[in-house]
C-alpha cells in the first residue's frame, strides 16, 4: 500500500501531489523528532525548526558552489544530524533549567536567533548568502544513482519525484522505529518521568538535566536529518522556509495528532500537510462555483479554514486524534476492574 | 536489633536552614542506626519535610552538615542521594500519574541499570537480559506492597490508599538503606493503616532504615524504635516513643502550641 | 550625544506600547497559566476598528477630538468583546485538558483573527490618519513628537489605573485570588469564571489602546502587524517575569530600550560585523542571556520547587 502510494497518487490527481507527499514525509520526520521533546519529555520547544534549518544549511553548504564544496549525500546527512545535534546541546545546555513556559519563549527566541542570523551572514564574509539562499545544491544521489533523474526499472518509469518518496519513505520507516525503540525502554520512560513529575523523577535517581539533554540532542538530530533530505529534493534553500510558522505547524502536527503517540504524530503530520493543500486547491474553485467569482482570495480562506480545523479538533478532541496508548489503556482499565471505584477516584481528583 | 556501637547510618550535625527571613530549621541533630525505625513528629510547619528534603537534595542546607553511609553532604543533587541510598515519598503523593503502576516502578529501577540508546536501538542481549530483569522485579515490588490490580493500571487510576502503596514500592525499586517516608497514613483509614504498618514492618525486617514523618502518633508509637520531636524548627526530644509520650516539653508543644 | 537621546525617546515610546501588551500576557498567564497567542492579533483588530470608526466619523464631518475619542471607544468595546469570546470559545471548554491543548487552539484563534483580517481589510498597508496637531520638539538635539509624548503619558495613565483596579478594588483582589489558588478563591467565594472572563477583557481593552498607539506612531496599520508585535511583547512579558504586573511593565520598557539601542549601535560596538538587522536578535539574546541568570524573569517569583 505504501509502496504503491505515489503511483496511485499519481493516477488520481496528479504528480504534484505525490510532491506533496515527499513533503509531508518529511514533516513526519520532524514531527517525530519534536515529539521526542514535547511528547516524551515533555518541554515544550517552539524553535525546532531552527534544527531543520541546520540540517538543511549543513548540506546546502556542503554540497553546492557556494562554498565550492561538493561531498556525498550519504556523509553529509550524518554531518548535519551530528551539527544540528551539537546546536540541540547548544541550546539545551543553558536553559533546561527553566520551568515550562520559559523553556518555550527561549525556544522560540533562539529559533529566531538562528534565522536572523541566516539572514544576514551574507556580509562580511558571505557564509549563508542571505535572504537570497542557496542554490544549486546538489541533488540527492547514492553512487551513480541520482534521485533526481528518471529511471526505468522493470519497465516502470520511476520519477524524481517517486524516487524521492521512497527515500524519505525509508528514512521515514527508520525514524519511527528508532523512536518507538527508544519509547519503550529505560530512556524512554526516563523522559516519560520526568513529563510527569520532574522533582519525583529526580528523587528516584534520574539525572534529570543529563536525560533532558539527551532528549534534546535525539529531537534535533531528526530535524537535521528531515532538513538535509529537504535541501536535497529542494535544490535550494532560503530563511524563509524556516520562520516561527513551521516550528508552530510541526507542534500542531504533535499535538493535534496526539503528543506521545507515534500513530498519533504520523496522522497528525499527514494531516497538517494534506489539510491546507487541499484546501488551497479547493478555496478557489469552490468560490468560482458557488459565487461565479473569485471574492476571496484563496489563501487567507484557506489559513481561515484551517485556523477553524486547529480549533474544531482540539475541542472536539483535547487529547489528540490519536491519543496515546496510556490513554488507551485508561479506558480499558475501566472497562475491566471495578468501574465505579475508578469514577470515584477520577471525580475525586478533578 | 539495631546495633548501637556501629556508627549510625544517618548523621545530622547543626543543621540550619531558613527561607528569606524565617528559619526552618535551627541546630538540629540527630543520627539514625542502622536497621531502626525512626519516627520524626512534630507540629505543622515543624519543619519535618523540610528536613525531608534536605536529605533528599531538594534544598541545600544553609548550615551544619550530614553524613550518611560514611560520606559526609553539605550540598548534594536529588539523584545523587537517591543513587547513595536515600530513597523517600511524598507527603502529596507525586507518582507519574499517566504512567502504569508497573512503569512507575521501573523508573525506580533507573538508578541501578544501565541501558543506553544503543541498546534502547538494538535491544541487544544485555538490555533485554536486564529489561526482563526491571520488569521482572517491578511485577515483584507490585505484589511486596501489596497491589493486586493489573499492572496496567495507571497510576492515577489507583486508589488513593493503593497510590501511597505504589510510592513505597517505587522508592524500593532504587535498593535504597535508608526509606524517607512523609505522612504514609495520611487519609488512610484504621484498616489500611494497619496493614501499612505490616508492611512497614516487613521493609525493615528485609533489612531497609526507615524514617517516618506521621501524625498518626498510635502508628508512630506502635512502629518506631526511636522518635524525634521537632517544633519551630529546632528538635525538642528524641528518646524511645514511651519516653516522648511523657515528655513535657513534647506535651507542651503539643497542647500549648495548638496555635501553631 | 544626540543619537543616544533620540534611542531612548524611541525605545521609551515603543517600550510603553510593548509594556501595555505585555500586561495582556502576564495577566492571563497569572491566571490561567496559558500563553495566549492570540493576544497579539486583538492589538491589530484594535487597531483596525480604530481606523475603520475614524474614516467612517471623520466623513460625518466630527471634531478630530471627538473622533478620535469614539474611535477609541469603540475599539476597546470591540477588543474587549473579541477577549470575552476567544476565552468562551478556545479556552474554557479546556481549562482541564491537557497542557497544550489550549495553545493550540490559541493558534487557531490567532489564524481566523489574521486572515479574517486579511479578507476584510486586505493585504496593503492602510495610512493612519493624523487627527491631533502633531509637532515636534527638540530636546537636546533629538526629536519628540507630541504624539509620543501623548503614548508615553497615556500609557503611565492606563498603568497606573491597572495597579489601582488591582490592588484596591474588591475585583482586583479576586484576580489576585484566582491567580494565587483557584480552588480556595472559589471556597471563598469568588466567581472563577467571572474572574477570568473580566481578565481578559481587561487585557483585551490594553491591547486595543496599544494598537491605537503604535499605529498613530508610525502611521499605518497592516493585518500582520499584531503578530511580532505580540511575540515582543510576550517576550517582554517573560523577561519582566510572566505572571508579576510590575515585571510585564518593566520588561516592556526595558526591551523597547534595548531594541532602540541596539538599532543605533549594533554596527558600531561590533566594529561593523553584526549591523541593525540584528536588531530582532538582541531581544532574544538578552531574553536568554537574563533567563539563564534568573530563570524566573527580573521580578518574577523564585519558585522553589516544593516537595
Amino acid at each position: 500500500m505504501l509502496l504503491a502510494l505515489p503511483f496511485l497518487t499519481d493516477e488520481l490527481l496528479g504528480r504534484g501531489w505525490v510532491r506533496i507527499l515527499d513533503f509531508a514525509l518529511l514533516f513526519i520526520m520532524l514531527a517525530l523528532g519534536l515529539n521526542i521533546v514535547v511528547g516524551y519529555a515533555g518541554l515544550l520547544d517552539l524553535g525546532y525548526v531552527a534544527f531543520f534549518a541546520v540540517g538543511a544549511y549543513t548540506y546546502a553548504l556542503l554540497a553546492s558552489p557556494q562554498l565550492g564544496l561538493h561531498l556525498p549525500f550519504w556523509i553529509i546527512l550524518p554531518i548535519g544530524a551530528l551539527i544540528a545535534g551539537l546546536f540541540g546541546a547548544l541550546l539545551g545546555t543553558p536553559t533546561l533549567k527553566l520551568r515550562g513556559d520559559y523553556l518555550a519563549i527561549v525556544t522560540l527566541g533562539f529559533g529566531e536567533i538562528i534565522r536572523i542570523f541566516l539572514n544576514n551572514l551574507n556580509a562580511p564574509v558571505n557564509i549563508t548568502n542571505g535572504a537570497q539562499g542557496i542554490s544549486q545544491i546538489d541533488p540527492i544521489s547514492i553512487a551513480d544513482f541520482y534521485f533526481s533523474r528518471s529511471h526505468e526499472i522493470l519497465g516502470i518509469t520511476f520519477h524524481s519525484v517517486h524516487q524521492h518518496y521512497y527515500l524519505f519513505l525509508a528514512l521515514t520507516l527508520l525514524v519511527i522505529f528508532v523512536s518507538s525503540r527508544l519509547q519503550y525502554s529505560r530512556i524512554g520512560r526516563a523522559w516519560m518521568a520526568i513529563r510527569e513529575d520532574e522533582v519525583a523523577a529526580a528523587a528516584m535517581g534520574i539525572n534529570t538535566r543529563n536525560i533532558k539533554l539527551l532528549a534534546f540532542v535525539m529531537g534535533a538530530s531528526f530535524g537535521g536529518i528531515a532538513g538535509g533530505l529537504f535541501a536535497g529534493f529542494q535544490g535550494f534553500v532560503s530563511p524563509e522556509s524556516f520562520s516561527l510558522m513551521e516550528s508552530i505547524m510541526i507542534l500542531c502536527m504533535v499535538v493535534l495528532g496526539g503528543m506521545g503517540n507515534i500513530g498519533g504524530v504520523v496522522l497528525g503530520g499527514v494531516l497538517l500537510v494534506v489539510l491546507p493543500e487541499a484546501l488551497r486547491n479547493g478555496a478557489g474553485p469552490a468560490q468560482q462555483w458557488l459565487l461565479g467569482k473569485t471574492l476571496i482570495d484563496p489563501e487567507s480562506l484557506r489559513l481561515l479554514f484551517f485556523g477553524i480545523a486547529l480549533i474544531a479538533v482540539m475541542l472536539w478532541r483535547p487529547a489528540g486524534l490519536w491519543p496515546s496508548s496510556t490513554r488507551r489503556r485508561e479506558l480499558e482499565a475501566v472497562d475491566g476492574v471495578a468501574q465505579q471505584e475508578q469514577d470515584t477516584v477520577y471525580d475525586a481528583k478533578h | 536489633m539495631s546495633d548501637i556501637k556501629a556508627p549510625p547510618l544517618l548523621q545530622l550535625s547543626a543543621v540550619g536552614k531558613h527561607f528569606g527571613g524565617l528559619a526552618a530549621l535551627t541546630d538540629v541533630s540527630l543520627h539514625i542506626r542502622h536497621g531502626e525505625i525512626y519516627g520524626l513528629i512534630g507540629p505543622n510547619g515543624a519543619g519535618k519535610t523540610t528536613l525531608f528534603n534536605i536529605l533528599t537534595g531538594l534544598y541545600q542546607l544553609d548550615s551544619g552538615s550530614f553524613t550518611f553511609d560514611g560520606h559526609s553532604y553539605n550540598c548534594c543533587k536529588p539523584h545523587l542521594l537517591a543513587k547513595a541510598g536515600i530513597a523517600r515519598t511524598f507527603q502529596n503523593i507525586r507518582l507519574f500519574a499517566n504512567m502504569s503502576a508497573l512503569e512507575n516502578i521501573m523508573v525506580g529501577r533507573h538508578l541501578r541499570t544501565r541501558t543506553g540508546v544503543w541498546g534502547a536501538l538494538t535491544r541487544n542481549t544485555a538490555a533485554r537480559a536486564e529489561e526482563r530483569e526491571t520488569e521482572q522485579r517491578a511485577h515483584e515490588l507490585l505484589r511486596y506492597v501489596g497491589i493486586h490490580r493489573p499492572a496496567h493500571t495507571l497510576a492515577k487510576n489507583l486508589s488513593y490508599g493503593e497510590q501511597r502503596r505504589l510510592e513505597i514500592a517505587r522508592a524500593l525499586a532504587t535498593d535504597p538503606t535508608l526509606l524517607a517516608l512523609d505522612e504514609p497514613a495520611a487519609g488512610m483509614n484504621a484498616t489500611e493503616t494497619e496493614s501499612l504498618k505490616a508492611l512497614l514492618q516487613t521493609i525493615r525486617d528485609h533489612g531497609i532504615t526507615i524514617l517516618l514523618i506521621e501524625h498518626d502518633v498510635k502508628l508512630i508509637m506502635g512502629l518506631c524504635d526511636r522518635v524525634a520531636v521537632l517544633n519551630y524548627g529546632k528538635k525538642i526530644a528524641e528518646d524511645q516513643p514511651e519516653a516522648i509520650r511523657n515528655n513535657p516539653a513534647v506535651i507542651e508543644a503539643y497542647l500549648g502550641g495548638s496555635h501553631a | 550625544m544626540d543619537i543616544l537621546l533620540q534611542q531612548i525617546i524611541n525605545g521609551l515610546v515603543q517600550g510603553s506600547v510593548y509594556a501595555l501588551v505585555a500586561l495582556g500576557y502576564t495577566m492571563v498567564y497569572g491566571i490561567l497559566g496559558l500563553i495566549n497567542f492570540a493576544h497579539g492579533e486583538v492589538v491589530m483588530v484594535g487597531a483596525m476598528i480604530a481606523l475603520a470608526a475614524i474614516q467612517v466619523l471623520l466623513a460625518a464631518a466630527l471634531s478630530p477630538l471627538l473622533v478620535l475619542l469614539l474611535s477609541v471607544l469603540l475599539a476597546v468595546a470591540v477588543c474587549m468583546a473579541l477577549g470575552y469570546s476567544i476565552e468562551r470559545i478556545a479556552y474554557r471548554p479546556l481549562r482541564h485538558a491537557p497542557r497544550l491543548a489550549p495553545l493550540i487552539t490559541a493558534i487557531g484563534v490567532s489564524f481566523v483573527l489574521q486572515n479574517l483580517a486579511m479578507i476584510i481589510w486586505g493585504r496593503e498597508y492602510h495610512s493612519f490618519p493624523q487627527l491631533l496637531p502633531n509637532a515636534s520638539h527638540h530636546i537636546g538635539g533629538a526629536i519628540i513628537t507630541e504624539v509620543q509624548i501623548t503614548i508615553v503619558l497615556i500609557a503611565i495613565l492606563v498603568m497606573t489605573g491597572l495597579m489601582l483596579l488591582v490592588h484596591r478594588t474588591r475585583l482586583g483582589r479576586a484576580m489576585r485570588a484566582v491567580a494565587e489558588n483557584q480552588t480556595s478563591a472559589s471556597l471563598m467565594g469568588v466567581n472563577i469564571n467571572k474572574v477570568i472572563s473580566t481578565t481578559f477583557m481587561l487585557g483585551s481593552a490594553l491591547a486595543a489602546i496599544a494598537g491605537i498607539m503604535v499605529s498613530a506612531n508610525y502611521g499605518v496599520v497592516h493585518y500582520y502587524m499584531g503578530f511580532m508585535l505580540g511575540l515582543k511583547a510576550f517576550t517582554a512579558a517573560v523577561l519582566g517575569g510572566i505572571g508579576n504586573l510590575r515585571g510585564a511593565m518593566l520588561g516592556g520598557v526595558l526591551l523597547g530600550l534595548i531594541e532602540s539601542l541596539g538599532a543605533g549601535y549594533m554596527g558600531a560596538l561590533t566594529g561593523g560585523i553584526l549591523g541593525s538587522h540584528y536588531q530582532d536578535a538582541l531581544a532574544f539574546v538578552v531574553l536568554i542571556a537574563v533567563l539563564v541568570f534568573r530563570p524566573s524573569g527580573l521580578l518574577g517569583e523564585r519558585v522553589s520547587e516544593r516537595a
